[in-house]
């Protein structure tokens, strides 16, 4: 008969399972490891932030949030103008970098590698120009901060300023920019870019319509990382931003930001307790700011979707 | 036969030094479906993106021979303009992250198009001739990525014919779905045929000979260099090919 053809073939059972006990026993034991270590990394990281917040908190009031430090040795008044000063640093920072980093990465990867770009000369530069992304990324930032000084304080007489600040500021986050957005480009599957040729359109359409909308959310990302990169900097502006106490009132001015002032605050006052409210705020910051990239990137990647 | 639509002679294709289509001249003609088979690697597939300079996106790519649409030089036509007249359609579906509205309307968005009036009548006519308009006509706003794949592949040939080309290329527009999604399709292409050419690649025989008018058939050998065999009227080509090789082909005994 046919059905008798369809009968599974039975499972003969001198399959033997061999060494089952061992390898369960070392599966339970590595993965307790890990889990142990999963979890000291999740104690240590609580136990600064919780730190820095359940300390610096008592610190934190309306006023020390409102009114502008004093200056001095025992560190009065409040925080104000470093909090004025830092969005102004990570606004004109980003003005200058992000255009910059997300068109050069927009080259890098959507025209460098085309055809047509035989010129050998260009080949080289372009490779000099990925190198020097991956690089610039790994550098301290104090270098950044020294080349700052030396090119937009000294050199270019800009002085102790939001500009020197800005445009040293820009150097050190572009590599970050860069890089997010050629991820976010290259995430994008060239399926979208054929479709979009095939249509007639032309490359900068395909670009600015189907490419770039597609890899927002990635570009995004990059950009809210490097607010966090500059808000929590500190030796690129110590030497490029100065340490007035007093809010800027233009792009020659100097200042300090939030980081800077607690720096300050902890070496040369003994002001530790507005030190550590200081940091708090920086922290509460940051982890605002984390939470803000993971709402975005989520949205917009829903949106991307069609969700 | 018909007036030609498209036409190659003596056109040659390296990859490189890689030679990869060797003297095809071919004349294909004005609103019929034309097939290209062959087995894998035979170059039929580099040989469609010919007609819409696809192959120019392929860095050294490099040819020689003359291409004719219309009696017009292909290489003396600007690609962009030459891709709003030979449409393609692609194996995978490929579909923008974006509404069917937007889809569809992009075509005619990026050629100018401003009118939304005008839109919306584009996208209800090539929703309609891609036979995808019952199915989604409520829920335009809907992404293009939430069909299916049968959909999604209707989606795109609604999206082609948006811009009015003339010539349609499918490089294998059947070979992700299923055998449902494929007869629609199949079906499709055989009412678009009335107002389009059609130029289908495809690696499924049967396929071949239900929805072509003419067959071409290309072969390779151990070169690698794909060459064209023979070609002529699908029926000719399935009951009484001239050629050994053909004959072997679609009876199945290589390939």
């Amino acid at each position: 008969m046919i059905n008798e053809n369809l009968q599974p073939i039975q499972t003969q059972k001198t399959v033997s399972t061999g060494n089952l006990k061992a390898r369960s026993a070392s599966q339970v034991f590595w993965f307790s490891i890990m889990w142990l270590a999963g979890l000291i990394t999740l104690l240590v990281l609580l136990l600064v932030l919780g730190y820095v917040i359940v300390q610096g908190g008592k610190a934190i009031n309306w006023e020390f949030l409102t009114t502008a430090p004093r200056g001095g040795l025992s560190g009065e008044g409040g925080i104000s103008t470093t909090i004025g000063t830092t969005v102004y640093l990570v606004g004109l920072t980003l003005l200058v970098a992000t255009p910059l980093g997300v068109g050069a990465a927009i080259y890098l990867i959507e025209y460098a590698g085309e055809q047509g770009l035989t010129s050998p000369i260009l080949r080289v530069l372009i490779s000099i120009a990925n190198f020097a992304v991956e690089t610039l990324a790994g550098i301290p930032s104090i270098i950044f901060g020294l080349f700052g000084y030396a090119l937009f304080v000294s050199t270019l007489q800009f002085g102790w300023s939001l500009l020197s600040a800005s445009l040293a500021g820009a150097c050190l986050v572009l590599p970050t920019i860069i890089r997010t957005t050629e991820e976010a480009l290259l995430a994008v599957p060239d399926d979208y870019r054929r479709g979009s040729l095939a249509l007639g359109a032309t490359k900068w359409q395909t670009l600015h319509k189907v490419v770039l909308p597609a890899a927002l959310p990635g570009i995004i990302t990059g950009i809210i990382l490097s607010v966090g990169r500059i808000i929590s900097e500190t030796a690129v502006f110590f030497v490029t931003l100065g340490g007035s106490h007093r809010l800027p009132s233009s792009i020659m001015d100097g200042g300090r930001t939030l980081a800077l002032h607690l720096y300050y605050l902890a070496m040369d006052t003994n002001a530790f307790n507005k030190a550590m409210g200081t940091g708090a705020v920086l922290v509460i910051l940051i982890v605002l700011i984390n939470m803000v990239i993971n709402i975005i990137s989520r949205r917009l990647t829903a949106k991307v979707r069609g969700g | 036969m018909n007036s030609t639509k498209l036409e190659t002679n003596d056109y040659n294709l390296f990859y490189g030094n890689f030679h990869a289509l060797r003297n095809i001249s071919i004349q294909i003609p004005e609103k019929k479906v034309t097939a290209l088979i062959g087995p894998s690697g035979c170059g039929k597939s580099t040989f469609l993106r010919t007609f819409n300079r696809m192959n120019d996106l392929i860095s050294g790519v490099k040819t020689t021979g003359d291409v004719y649409i219309d009696k017009t030089d292909l290489f003396k036509i600007d690609p962009v303009a030459l891709r709003q007249n030979v449409g393609m359609v692609f194996q995978k579906p490929n579909p923008f992250p974006k509404s069917i509205f937007e889809n569809i309307a992009y075509g005619p968005r990026v050629t100018g198009m401003r009118d939304h009036k005008k839109l919306e009548e584009i996208v209800e006519t090539s929703l309609r001739s891609a036979a995808l308009w019952d199915e989604v006509k409520d829920d335009l706003g809907k992404s293009g990525l939430a069909l299916s794949g049968g959909q999604q592949q209707r989606l795109c040939i609604a999206r082609a014919l948006a811009v009015q080309p003339s010539v349609i290329l499918m490089d294998e527009p059947a070979a992700s779905l299923d055998p449902i999604a494929t007869l629609k399709i199949e079906d499709l292409i055989h009412v678009l045929s009335e107002n389009y050419t059609i130029v289908i690649v495809t690696h499924n025989m049967q396929q071949a000979g239900r929805v072509s008018d003419y067959t071409a058939f290309f072969y390779t050998d151990e070169t690698r260099t794909g060459r064209l065999v023979e070609f002529d009227e699908t029926k000719t080509i399935f009951t009484n090919p001239h050629d050994k090789r053909t004959e072997d082909y679609i009876t199945g005994r290589f390939g």
